[in-house]
């Protein structure tokens, strides 16, 4: 009886530790090991930081050459001051593992194409496995790795890397495996060292993330099979009659001087070339990845000197992707935003300048059909011959599960992305290669190192002239008064509309001929109007003697350029006005060619209703204005009317036209071809579809209504989200307006990730916020400081202080020594 | 006397094994005091899941308290307990009480076997 007891009672404490002691399945996810989580000393509630916690620390090293003192301020910001320039990267690499370890990890691990190891194979509706093959075949690790010789080919570059990666280390190295980030604890694995190749894996992360967006050469190829080039050309235009580019039209451009054009044949073989596309998974960056930047000259300005103002569109994640802070060495001292993963001041500012970036967004990702001998991929058809290929055969871990071996063959052109193992959902077997500029060696951190460093307009060209992907426009300004903008990246040399359908790969015809010469990349020092600016439109008129291709947004940059030329006696207040401003420029003139055509003698009452209250609105997308939903919903069915007959034709992916290529037409155009409904035997007019798609807006706003969804902040539900989308580490339901087309670019997870305001007087007189906080723990109050404060389109003073001041003043909050030892 | 030892040497031997060992450490603490100190089982039992209960609620108190419900309220969301702190003080409690309190009474039975 008692060996029963004790048999049973073993059993039960036994089986009771086990299920504790795993990771349950749970509705397609997994719980976290529930008695560790759980417990006090090794869970998440080691994860609790005190709200009064104590950030002072002294710390040895023995990695380091001299000594280094941070100071944090209220904020948590950290202001690193070091006798080295290599022990000030040490430090940074500490300060980012410290506050932010596991973003870091996850954003490389993605970009390495190692989700399902951390992740499983599934999760949800989530195939992981096919988003590593994805990455992988993209060719990021091949172009990472490219990169990385490229860095430690620089003796500077690789002192302060290294510097960096031994920082990141020395803090994974004593983190106690109960003082893991909460999400460590959560998914159940641990840290593992930092690397080079992961800072330049970050980096390749972010070109994709900025430099794929013209990445539609699938969908625009379908396009062929149900448009006309004609038609093709109205859809998807290059050039939007309406566009401000960042170079003002009439600037005047020397002729190209590498001349390409097409290959003979084109017509056939690529224009009117018909194939039907259907990839097994093609992720693309957030098609509202942009930004705004500006700098006025002093003669606008009311303290005389320039003011730059910079805020760059991306995910609007938590952890923030921007983490801030301070760098002084002896010989420099910057301020700004940092990517955790990389060395470095990458937006910011320093003793004698400022700096910014917005995206340039062109084109640089083009596919090739690969014709290959057979299905081993060993050869493939180029140039007359067949030529063998190399191949890459990828490891690809899978949490519980198998490895995966991926083999990759490698061609002229670049990755086979999609072959018979990674197929064409069509399953004809047919065989694509990718191109992108992000696969060949460059050096990224070189640029921001020589910035965090310039003192003059001479020194930023210098620093960006070796910038290559993701092309960006770099705005300057100097305490000199200088101030400055420039499309800088390395662009391939193209012939119109070259690569923005798949193109035939079985010769050199096709691939890129040579690159543009840096010096004749669109650029402006100090013009007669006393501004630069620029919000992803295109840089030039079409008199630039180069084919762009990409995406251009028009709208942000005419307001921003109608904004500066009308404001005089420029303060920063005038600046912070204008950043978090609601305007919506596109509504404007929408709103008047919708109003045009609609005949309102058809209306009925509850119609006329909502048609009023959108003919009162003043077109600015605050929270609680119903006007922006009623134009937004309505300018949404008017495109559907207008397209959707057409597109329904293909089940293929299509690539939807631009906004502005409705408005465009509709403002020139009295009849527009696409307007008829073919579905339909009679004719429909502009008219017709302006009213049919009003009353079928009215029918939608009615449900909004009900849903309490009608105004404009409740309908757009802008939110921060945590990295691996769990809603209680995100804030949701932000109370800030803005959205699309408008300089507050600010939609349900995407907007301005930092704005920064730097008047360029004799002390610096900066401004800053991003949606986020400098803790990336979320049991941290720092976690989510900034987010109320941005929402609210508030900023914060910052401190840039040199050592001395810094020591002394009562700003700072916390002192972290790092000394040898 | 012996209840009240029991309870407090298996709360001090699970938190100082917790600084070095795994959270399954507190059954073996459990375990092994109740091997040590003859108590009836039911009462074994008791020992173990109060001291672990008050070890482990106690602990997740005062973090919690320091850290104005920060982590707590969110963690409670993701398990799901409603977004409440009390409720996860109070689940960390019981998952610690009730692993302490198989264990104690596991050694109880096993303290009976052997004598």
């Amino acid at each position: 009886m008692r060996f029963v007891a004790l048999s049973v009672s073993a059993i039960v404490t036994i089986a009771l530790i086990v299920v504790l002691n795993i990771q349950l399945p749970v509705g397609g996810s997994k719980t976290p090991r529930l008695g560790e989580f759980l417990s006090p000393q090794h869970g998440c509630w080691q994860n609790a930081e005190p709200f009064n916690k104590n950030f002072n620390a002294s710390l040895k090293f023995p990695g380091l050459k001299g000594n280094v003192k941070v100071y944090f301020d209220e904020r948590l910001v950290p202001h690193i001051y070091a006798d080295e320039e290599s022990d000030a990267y040490f430090v940074q690499g500490y300060l980012h593992a410290k506050f932010r370890l596991w973003q870091m990890e996850f954003q490389t691990h993605a970009a390495a194409g190692r989700l399902s190891e951390i992740l499983g194979a599934k999760s949800g509706d989530k195939n992981f496995v096919n988003i590593d093959r994805f990455f992988r075949r993209s060719g990021m690790v091949y172009g990472a790795e490219k990169s990385l010789q490229e860095l430690e080919a620089n003796p500077t570059i690789k002192k302060q890397a290294d510097a960096y990666t031994a920082g990141v280390n020395a803090y994974i190295k004593d983190l106690p495996a109960n003082q893991r980030p909460l999400e460590y604890k959560i998914l159940d694995y641990a840290p593992e060292p930092w690397t080079n190749l992961k800072t330049a894996l970050f980096l390749k992360y972010m070109a994709w993330e900025l430099a794929g967006k013209g990445d539609n050469d699938f969908e625009m190829t379908n396009a062929k099979n149900i448009f006309s080039s004609v038609d093709i050309e109205k859809l998807y235009p290059v050039f939007q009659d309406s566009v401000d580019p960042i170079v003002p039209r009439g600037t005047l451009y020397a002729a190209a001087s590498n001349v390409v054009s097409p290959p003979a044949g084109a017509d056939s073989s690529y224009f009117s070339a018909k194939d039907s596309i259907d990839p097994i998974i093609n992720i693309k960056p957030d098609i509202n990845n942009g930004s705004n930047n500006w700098a006025v000259s002093g003669m606008k300005t009311k303290s005389g000197s320039p003011i730059l103002c910079n805020d760059p569109h991306l995910g609007l994640n938590m952890p923030s992707l921007w983490y801030e802070m301070q760098i002084s060495t002896p010989g420099n001292n910057c301020y700004g935003a940092t990517f955790p993963g990389a060395p470095a001041v990458i937006i910011g500012f320093n003793d004698s300048c400022a700096w910014g970036v917005t995206n340039a967004g062109r084109d640089v990702k083009d596919y090739y059909e690969i014709k290959c001998k057979d299905s081993t991929m060993q050869q493939y058809w180029y140039n007359g011959q067949w030529v063998t290929s190399t191949f890459r055969n990828d490891t690809i871990k899978i949490k519980g599960q198998a490895d995966m071996i991926d083999h990759v063959a490698m061609t002229v052109f670049g990755p086979i992305i999609y072959d018979h193992t990674f197929a064409n959902k069509l399953n004809d077997h047919k065989y694509y290669a990718v191109r992108w500029k992000a696969h060949d060696a460059s050096n990224e951190i070189l640029t921001f190192y020589k910035l965090d460093r310039a003192k003059n307009y001479n020194d930023y060209l210098n620093a960006i002239s070796t910038f290559q992907c993701p092309g960006q426009n770099f705005i300057f300004a100097s305490k000199s008064g200088d101030i400055a903008i420039r499309q800088q990246g390395e662009f391939p040399a193209k012939w119109y509309r070259q690569g923005d359908f798949v193109m035939e790969g079985q010769d050199s015809n096709y691939q890129w001929q040579g690159y543009i010469p840096q010096a004749e990349n669109p650029i402006m020092l100090n013009p007669e109007r006393g501004f630069v600016s620029s919000a992803n439109q295109v840089p030039t008129d079409a008199t630039y003697p180069y084919y762009m291709g990409g995406s251009f947004p028009p709208y942000r940059g005419m307001i921003i350029n109608r904004k500066l030329t009308a404001l005089n006696n420029i303060t920063v207040e005038n600046m912070m006005d204008m950043q978090t401003d609601n305007y919506n420029i596109f509504a404007e003139y929408g709103r008047k060619v919708l109003l045009k055509y609609l005949d309102e003698s058809k209306l009925g009452n509850a119609e006329l209703n909502y048609l009023d209250t959108l003919k009162n609105w003043d077109l600015k997308n605050d929270i609680d204005q119903l006007g922006p939903t009623i134009f937004k919903v309505w300018w949404d069915q008017m495109e559907l009317a207008t397209w959707g007959d057409e597109f329904a034709r293909s089940k293929l992916p299509l690539k939807w036209p631009d906004e502005s290529t409705l408005l465009e037409s509709l403002m020139k155009d009295s009849s527009y071809k696409f307007a008829d409904d073919i579905r339909t035997p009679g004719i429909e007019t502009i008219g017709d579809i302006a009213l049919l798609s009003f009353k079928e807006a009215v029918l939608k706003l009615s449900q909004l209504k009900k849903d309490n969804k009608l105004e404009w902040g409740a309908y757009k539900e802008t939110g921060t989200r945590h990295l691996l989308s769990i809603p209680a580490f995100s804030r949701l339901n932000l109370p800030i307006g803005g959205g699309d087309h408008i300089i507050n670019a600010t939609k349900k997870d995407h907007g301005p990730s930092w704005r920064m305001i730097v008047s360029l007087t004799e002390n610096i007189d900066a401004y800053a916020v991003y949606p986020g906080g400098q803790s990336g723990n979320p049991g941290s109050k720092y976690y989510d400081t900034f987010v109320d404060t941005w929402a609210a389109g508030k900023y914060y003073k910052v401190l840039f202080m040199n050592r001395d001041n810094a020591e002394t003043t009562d700003s700072m909050k916390w002192t972290m020594t790092f000394v040898k030892g | 006397m012996k209840f009240i030892s029991s309870l407090l040497l298996t709360a001090l031997l699970s938190f100082a094994g917790a600084l070095f060992f795994p959270w399954w450490i507190i059954a073996v603490a459990a375990f092994v005091v109740a091997i040590l100190i003859p108590l009836k089982s039911g009462y074994s039992f008791i020992a173990g899941f109060v001291a672990l209960f008050l070890l482990w609620g106690l602990q997740a108190f005062f973090i919690d308290t320091a850290n104005h419900h920060i982590l707590s309220e969110k963690v409670a969301r993701l398990l799901p307990l409603g977004g409440s702190f009390i409720a996860l003080i109070l689940l960390s409690a019981f998952i610690g009480g009730l692993v302490a309190g198989m264990a104690a009474l596991t050694g109880s039975f096993a303290r009976k076997i052997s004598s």
